[in-house]
């Protein structure tokens, strides 16, 4: 069946559908990683847009019932050039495609991404829509009438309703626990749209992960007398989750927060600072990120559409610790004082490279070690 | 960490000749690194004895040595130019071992050189198994169950332990030379011996074989400062068990998903670290197919091949890099050349897939073995890029030019049910079409999978172009749709393929896709998948919508690349295609190269202003001529490849810089070209072109025997032979008959006498004659495998006129504008004849302009364009000889083509050649000898075993090598010789005599030199060829020439007389004018 998708300026890209039929609405954003797509579309980080992938070949090795980041199927839609219907992998159960069936999601493939990619970038990202039963010009027209991408709270839409413990799948858990962690610490996660690696990453280094809902207080969070606070990644605009920044201010000082990705612009509008849209985002699994307090270059895993404003933290107590060698945009921030630290890639990878698993670990030492903040550095993975 | 500011001076160490795995890639990583010195301030000392290389040019090293890639002359050359560092990473294994010797010797402490980038250190603990297995072990990676064994008895004791098979793999080798996978203990046997003598250090591994796993490789980067990358990731289609230069490899890995992936790549990260390299390495996996377990297989602490195609495919330069990284640059101070706005910190990734196939010699070696395993037998390679497997395979196919232009071959389809299986079971250079084949008969993805361990994901995509195949023959010419069409062409189908397949024209077929407004766009690699906009102009075509190609303002020039490495059309025409488009750009034009060859400098993203990495092919070519308009096309400095595209591009109105089609054709038309010749009154060996058995018979009647024959329209002598009787040539004329069936075959008298050579550069009106070159074996030996010396010592001044003005003559004739090579045969009746005419670059040019100076491509270039050689400021006529000799000297790739008889002849065998060059003509012989690889033996002992022709000849010969202290062991009838002419030997039984015979003696390691010439009879000759290969494979210089055989005598006497050799840089001859001292 033939599809299109249709960007918000008219664009149209001519395709065949995949998955479901009927239509997807989303912001249009690329992702360049070669593979990891089962759990780039689990992802909630990718509520609300709808997934090109740059590389032409999705679906080569199939899809498991393990590389979920989250139980659901999160991008609005996704959008390929080549369809791999017959996958080949050990771990394959599924073939994307009945993957895509069974998770009902609206996909287009055969599209010419590369000029789809090039128009993004050159353009920069807007919203767009999949279809297979209407005109561009209906298309087009239903975009307009649909809120964009910055005016929902899609955090709202992907966290978690009630607080509960985290523990690993029985498979992980019988490994993990000949890690022998004896006394663990209590790490509340404020879901804005966690990500099972994340707290899989937490789990490892001995850490007993609560994962609470976005608009927990940070009285609330208290109450749990945790060791730490994590801050998710998750998806929209940072700029609007007020409630998010409140309770983040309210736990600054008190407990050892360490953000990551939203959870680092999460920290930056606590601290008073602001976020900005990047034209395209950095979405992919090759961005190099300079530490500059080691010096060192490690290849990160990133999905961010937004960035911190390094300029609205002067005088914040947060300085920038990490920069994008690419754009040398914010990468990392570090409040010693405050005892809390962020990082906009994703150190958890999954997918992509596992060169700052070792920020798991820094994160549990620091908080062991408070005294010894600074000094503690990620270990080389 | 800005460049180490004491470093003033580097040395690079090059690869020397190209052979059987190590070919054109370290040319174009040794001029990547020459050029990223350059950047940095750094004055580069070269050591390459390969003339024929991009990086032996004046231009990109300061003081360039052609010279032999041996401890001594190194040695020497350090001492004079005393550099404070080397770099020895970008080599290939030649460069390696020999900085490792440097290092080891303490020459570098000596001097106080600095062994830049990868350490000594850790260069020993990637490439000492027993080093490079403790130290996986200390940091957990998997290595497979092996043992280290110096004889063949802990070899069969370890075997007992782990069973079989097992794979042998001798320490410090290139390409796998003497491995092998045993199955028993017979087997085991063999190859250990076999590979303990070919070992650097008579050391081999054996372990357990994980035939059949995944074979995945990382490319890997890292600097001083310990930042590590990988550049990409590759999978074999071939699994476990097939060298990976014999494998057909994609970029990126496609069966793997995040997890293998990462786990790989965080592996790679570890092994780089813990090895302490800086700079890159590649890094091989073998992973299980059913679970996450994985092996280390082996590490190479240096560029490669693997590293150099994983650049191609990225767009990422590897040798640019490391050299930046050896002299103390850390990857994030280095910028993107391709995108120049991002550092060469990052990691590559791409949004298309490549291809990388292999190109074997058995087009030239029918009888050799052709079955694939851990040595590799490809002489190159070539890549293709699309946005589907099934089109970048597809494409690749095309690329290798060896008729094939789908995945149908004709001997495959021809084969029983047992042959395909057995090629599926036991991989050759044909598994790919015996794959095909195998769908095409019914069988299903699994059992293809069962017998060839071929991963599904690639047999799917394979039996997708074979349904689509046997959908388009189905439809026919008539009933094929439009749909089917547009799909075809998405899939990677050829124009040629769908029109063979319909039964109708390729043209017709084009006009038919042409109507329907199918032409491919092109889209850019830019190491980036479009994120950031790259300025490098690097394309590839693909059916999709959007075409990124801007053409230029400026006037356009297409220069027709030169394709795969293979023999007979070597890197000598890469080395032609780079200059030509420097002469391009220097005249003010914008050039533009076509080629499929990932080795190469001039598929480097900066060497020309546009880059279409794409199949030479008449379709292809003719889709980039469509969008780029150029003023013309240039077709004669890709070889063979090139030229045969001449008609094409004449049929379509394509013009030609250059000579016309009209003087090509004449050139290569034989009719016409005899024609010319007795308007000329030039004499050509007696022969005409036949077109069936009886008209040969007839035609070598007439003209006698011995007779050369030889199919029209070759290169590199394919297919040629001396026939000596009518039945020989009957069934010469049988094997023939498919070669070349457009074109007669060609039967001559075959004239003994001094083979000459000569390379013409000519305006159209004028002559340049840069050198003569006179061969040193006689006629009948292919100019490709003989030794040549310029200028000539044996020639009159008479003979060198003559053949000035024959040349000049027929330039004039042809209306040659550029190149022309002409081989002449002066015959024992002092007659010159004109062997032939090739109306194009020739392999010989870039040693000519090495040692004249002049850059011929680039004049010739300019006189393509119309200028004119006199306002270039060149006089007609011949090059005033200059006070020096040049020695060229073949170089074999034997040892990794078993079953390949090594004999000198007129077809064509050598990979690669040398230069040895000196003021005295018999240093130049023994520089061209070491470099050569020939291991001038210093006295010991010498087997003989010659012809009757011969052994008159022979006697001369070999007596001098006895009073020069030989111990001369004969066969029968040489010894009685030898006897009667009062030569002492000792008499050695023949195979066929009993034992302890002549192989025994060869295997004993007490011989020094083999001498064997052809025996026009059968028996001899088949125990000749054996004597042969035992000779090889024990890695004893074996002459099948006697002028071979008088040259080392001479290099022989020349070592023993003069003591010290002196090494100048090629800047100091090109001062040097005035003619030789004879």
């Amino acid at each position: 069946m033939k599809a299109i998708l249709v960007l918000a300026d008219g664009t149209v890209f001519e395709g065949e559908s995949i998955g479901k039929p009927g239509r997807a609405l989303g912001e249009v954003v690329f992702d360049t990683a070669m593979v990891g797509y089962q759990q780039a579309v689990t992802d909630p980080s990718f509520k609300g847009q709808l997934l090109t992938f740059t590389y032409p070949l999705i679906g080569n090795y199939g899809t498991n019932g393990e590389d979920y980041e989250s139980p659901q199927f999160q991008a609005a839609g996704v959008i390929v050039k080549g369809m791999c219907e017959e996958p080949s992998n050990f771990r394959s159960t599924e073939s994307l495609g009945e993957f895509l069936e069974r998770h009902g999601v609206v996909g287009i493939a055969s599209v010419d991404t590369r000029a789809l990619t090039r128009k993004l970038r050159t353009a920069g990202v807007m919203m767009g829509t999949i279809s297979t039963d209407e005109t561009p010009e209906e298309a087009v027209r239903r975009i307009e009438e649909s809120p964009g991408y910055a005016e929902v709270d899609l955090v709202e839409k992907v966290s978690t309703p009630t607080p509960y413990e985290w523990e690993p799948g029985q498979k992980a858990g019988k490994a993990q626990a000949r890690m022998g962690f004896e006394d663990r610490l209590t790490i509340v996660v404020l879901d804005y749209g966690i990500r099972a690696s994340i707290l899989r990453s937490l789990y490892e280094v001995g850490c007993r992960p609560i994962v609470m809902p976005c608009k927990t207080t940070a009285a609330q969070v208290l109450e749990e007398k945790p060791d730490g606070v994590v801050l998710s990644p998750g998806p929209g605009d940072p700029s609007r989750l007020t409630y998010a920044m409140e309770t983040v201010r309210g736990l600054l000082g008190r407990v050892p927060v360490f953000g990551i990705c939203l959870g680092n612009h999460m920290l930056t509008h606590a601290l008073g600072g602001k976020t900005f849209k990047l034209k395209f985002g950095h979405r992919g699994g090759n961005h190099p990120v300079r530490d500059l307090t080691t010096g060192r270059v490690r290849i990160t895993s990133q999905n961010h559409g937004y960035a911190a404003d390094p300029a609205t933290l002067e005088g914040s107590g947060a300085s920038v610790s990490q920069i994008n060698l690419n754009d040398e945009t914010v990468e990392g921030l570090e409040a010693p004082g405050l005892r809390a630290f962020s990082i906009q890639y994703h150190a958890e990878a999954s997918p992509g490279p596992l060169d700052s698993k070792g920020i798991f670990g820094q994160f549990v030492r620091r908080i062991r070690e408070p005294e010894r903040w600074s000094e503690i550095v990620p270990e080389v993975y | 960490m800005p460049t180490r500011d004491d470093l003033k001076k580097v040395m690079v160490i090059g690869s020397g000749p190209i052979v059987i795995g190590q070919a054109a890639e370290f040319d174009y990583a040794g001029t990547q690194a020459c050029k990223a010195l350059h950047e940095e301030g750094i004055e580069v000392v070269l050591i390459n004895s390969n003339p024929a290389t991009i990086m032996t040019d004046t231009n990109m090293a300061d003081r360039v040595y052609v010279e032999p890639l041996t401890l001594e002359f190194a040695a020497r050359i350090m001492e004079q130019e005393r550099p404070q560092g080397l770099i020895g990473t970008l080599g290939g294994q030649t460069g390696l071992n020999l900085a490792t010797q440097l290092a080891r010797t303490g020459v570098l402490d000596q001097f106080e050189v600095d062994l830049l980038g990868t350490s000594l250190e850790a260069i020993e603990r990637a490439e000492d198994r027993e080093r490079f297995r403790q130290t996986m072990r200390e940091i957990g990676e998997p290595i497979p169950e092996s043992a280290i064994v110096n004889n063949i008895e802990e070899a069969l004791a370890f075997s007992r332990t782990i069973g079989f098979p097992i794979i042998v793999r001798p320490a410090y080798t290139l390409g796998g030379t003497g491995g092998g996978i045993a199955w028993s203990e017979a087997e085991l046997r063999d190859i250990c011996s076999r590979g303990l003598t070919v070992s650097m250090i008579h050391q081999v591994l054996v372990e357990r074989c994980v035939i059949g796993w995944k074979e995945i490789e990382y490319e890997v980067m890292r600097d001083a400062a310990d930042t590590c990358i990988t550049v990409c990731s590759m999978e074999n289609m071939d699994p476990m068990g097939v060298h990976t230069g014999d494998s057909i490899v994609v970029a990126p890995a496609q069966t793997l998903g995040d997890q293998e992936y990462q786990m790989l790549r965080t592996a790679s990260l570890k092994i780089i670290r813990a090895l302490g390299i800086e700079g890159g390495c590649n890094i091989q996996f073998g992973l299980d197919t059913d679970s996450y377990e994985y092996y280390v297989i082996e590490v190479n602490p240096r560029v490669s091949r693997s590293s150099a195609l994983a650049s191609k495919a990225t767009g990422y330069p590897i040798a640019r890099v490391a050299a930046k990284i050896a002299v103390g640059l850390r990857l994030d101070e280095i910028p993107n050349a391709v995108t120049q706005k991002t550092l060469a910190c990052f990691e590559p990734t791409i949004d298309y897939i490549v291809a990388k196939i292999p190109r074997w010699p058995f087009d030239k070696f029918a009888l050799g073995d052709r079955t694939i395993g851990t040595q590799m037998k490809a002489t190159g390679e070539v890549m293709a890029i699309d946005r589907s497997f099934e089109a970048a395979l597809l494409k690749g196919v095309r690329s290798l030019e060896i008729g094939a232009y789908g995945l149908r071959s004709k001997t495959v389809s021809q084969w029983g049910e047992m042959e395909v299986e057995q090629c599926l079971k036991e991989a050759t250079d044909e598994r790919l079409f015996a794959i095909a084949e195998a769908f095409r008969r019914g069988m299903m993805v699994e059992e293809v999978a069962e017998l060839s361990r071929v991963d599904p994901w690639f047999l799917r995509k394979i039996k997708n172009i074979v349904d689509l195949e046997q959908e388009i023959r189905q439809a026919g010419a008539e009933g094929i749709t439009d749909e089917l069409v547009a799909r075809a062409k998405k899939t990677g189908f050829s124009d040629h393929e769908m029109a063979d397949l319909l039964g109708i024209a390729e043209r017709e077929m084009r006009e038919r896709r042409q109507a329907l407004n199918l032409i491919p766009p092109y889209k850019m690699v830019d190491t980036c998948a479009a994120e950031f906009e790259a300025v490098t102009p690097y394309y590839y075509s693909t059916y999709e919508t959007e075409c990124e190609v801007e053409v230029a303002e400026k006037p356009r020039v297409i220069v027709i690349g030169a394709g795969p490495i293979r023999i007979g059309q070597g890197i000598e025409f890469d080395y032609c295609t780079v200059h030509a488009v420097w002469a391009l750009r220097e005249e003010g034009y914008q050039s533009i190269i076509i080629n499929s060859n990932p080795e190469t400098v001039s598929t480097d993203f900066d060497t020309s202003d546009k880059l279409y990495f794409e199949p030479i092919t008449e379709e292809d070519v003719l889709h980039i001529i469509a969008r780029e308009q150029p003023e013309g096309v240039v077709v004669q400095f890709g070889g063979q490849t090139a030229i045969n595209l001449a008609g094409v591009f004449h049929e379509n109105g394509v013009r030609l810089l250059g000579t016309d089609f009209e003087g090509i054709d004449i050139a290569e038309d034989r009719d016409r070209f005899e024609r010319l010749l007795r308007e000329l009154d030039i004499a050509k060996p007696a022969g005409r072109g036949v077109a069936s058995v009886e008209e040969a018979v007839r035609t070598a009647g007439e003209i006698g025997y011995p007779v050369l024959v030889r199919p029209s329209y070759v290169l590199g002598g394919r297919a040629m032979e001396i026939v000596y009787s009518e039945d020989e040539l009957v069934s010469y004329m049988r094997l023939a008959a498919d070669v070349s069936p457009r074109h007669p075959i060609l039967v001559d008298k075959y004239v003994v006498g001094t083979e000459l050579e000569v390379d013409v550069i000519c305006d159209g009106e004028e002559a340049l004659i840069p050198g003569v070159m006179e061969h040193i074996e006689r006629a009948g030996v292919h100019s490709g495998d003989s030794m040549a010396v310029c200028p000539p010592v044996s020639l009159s001044r008479e003979v060198q006129d003559k053949v000035v003005d024959y040349s000049t003559r027929l330039a004039r004739a042809l209306q040659v504008r550029g190149l022309m090579n002409i081989q002449f045969v002066l015959g024992a009746d002092g007659v010159l004849y004109v062997l032939e005419v090739n109306p194009r670059a020739s392999r010989t040019v870039p040693y000519l302009s090495k040692i004249t100076g002049i850059s011929m491509v680039n004049v010739a270039t300019k006189c393509m364009l119309g200028r004119k050689l006199k306002e270039l400021g060149h006089t007609p006529g011949l090059f005033p000889p200059r006070s020096y000799y040049a020695v060229k000297a073949p170089v074999f790739s034997f040892a990794k083509l078993t079953e390949v008889d090594i004999n000198l002849g007129p077809e064509m065998k050598s990979t690669g050649e040398i230069m040895g060059i000196d003021t005295d003509y018999s240093k130049a012989v023994y520089k061209a000898m070491v470099a050569a690889g020939i291991e001038v033996p210093n006295g010991g002992s010498l087997i003989a075993t010659v012809a009757d022709k011969d052994k008159e000849e022979a006697g001369e010969l070999i007596r001098e090598l006895a009073e020069l202290g030989f111990r001369v062991h004969a066969t029968r009838g040489t010894h009685e010789h030898l006897e009667k002419i009062g030569v002492p030997s000792t008499p050695v039984k023949k195979i066929s005599e009993g034992s302890p015979n002549i192989i025994d003696l060869v295997r004993s390691g007490e011989i020094h030199l083999v001498l064997n010439t052809l025996s026009p009879d059968r028996n001899p000759e088949r125990e000749g060829a054996r004597i042969r290969r035992a000779s090889v494979e024990y890695s004893i210089p074996c002459l099948t020439s006697l002028d071979t055989a008088r040259a080392l005598l001479l290099a022989l006497t020349s070592r023993r007389e003069s003591g010290e050799f002196t090494s100048l840089p090629i800047q100091e001859y090109e001062k040097m004018v005035g003619p030789a001292a004879t």
